[in-house]
């Protein structure tokens, strides 16, 4: 009893935390495909403002 | 918050958290009758803490959008929702595994538990919505009556083992329960260090929705040209 009590004490550390690392992952994903557009978006429009002088 | 900012919270939690955990699996004795899943207790009721509060927060930057129609007050009540949520998911996995240990099953239609599951399910909503609304402006007016609707659950699920008849805990925390004054100290030193995580998240977070209304700006400009 005492192994297993302690083995799901430790699961439910490391559920917690695979938890929140999981929305950190998603949130560094986002941050990443965010800079890129936002990049790309900015080096369009210079490219436009380019063409249009 | 700036990024130096950020990384010092992230230091200080880290190092909170650290120390926490050395007191709570080397120096903290056993709970009598729990025996050492009780350790989950400090991170399952700090987390439902964390996530109530991104809840009322969202709440609030919800109530302040629709009065000023000001959309970083939107940015706000998503980024607070979304961190709450994955706070209110750590405390739900981590009181299953708790209740398998003590209650010999993995869930139980409780009032605790099902107003709790009831509280993540709207906020998923909350979330859902958003995706479903384009127009900016539309979608904060929406989300922000969705997110003060929702937060009607928060009182509903911290009362729940008051005003109903449960298996879960008592309240330690102005309650009929009982806590140890060592486990009641680790329970604040503990929450400390998630406010901390969840703070950062939220400002990386609103930053985001930041970026995200700068792209939909530069996108009308290129379509205009």
């Amino acid at each position: 009893m005492d192994a297993r009590n302690f083995t799901y004490m430790f699961y439910g550390f490391l559920a917690a935390w695979l938890i929140l690392a999981a929305y950190v992952a998603a949130l560094a994903g986002r941050e990443r495909r965010i800079r890129r557009q936002l990049d790309a978006l900015k080096r369009l429009l210079e490219d436009k403002e380019k063409e249009r002088r | 918050m700036r990024g130096k900012t950020l990384i010092v919270l992230c230091g200080l939690a880290a190092a909170l958290l650290a120390r926490n955990l050395y007191v709570m699996l080397l120096e903290l004795p056993d709970e009598v009758s729990q025996g050492p899943i009780f350790r989950i207790i400090f991170f399952h009721v700090p987390a439902a803490w964390t996530a109530f509060l991104g809840f009322l927060a969202a709440a609030g930057g919800s109530l302040l959008y629709l009065l000023h129609k000001e959309l970083r007050y939107d940015a706000f009540a998503v980024a607070v929702t979304e961190v709450g949520l994955a706070f209110a998911a750590a405390n739900l996995a981590t009181g299953m595994i708790w209740a398998r240990i003590i209650w010999g099953i993995w869930w139980t239609w409780d009032p605790r538990l099902t107003s709790m599951l009831v509280c993540c399910v709207l906020y998923a909503g909350y979330l859902a919505l958003r995706h479903a609304v384009e127009e900016p402006s539309q979608r904060a007016r929406a989300a922000a009556v969705v997110s003060i609707l929702a937060c009607v659950d928060v009182p509903i699920v911290f009362f729940s083992i008051r005003w109903w008849r449960t298996q879960h805990p008592q309240p330690v925390v102005w309650g009929g329960g009982s806590m140890d004054p060592a486990y009641w100290k680790m329970l604040f030193l503990n929450w400390i260090p998630l406010l901390l995580l969840g703070a950062v998240m939220a400002a990386l977070r609103t930053r985001q929705e930041g970026w995200q209304r700068e792209i939909e700006a530069l996108r009308r400009r290129a379509h205009a040209l």
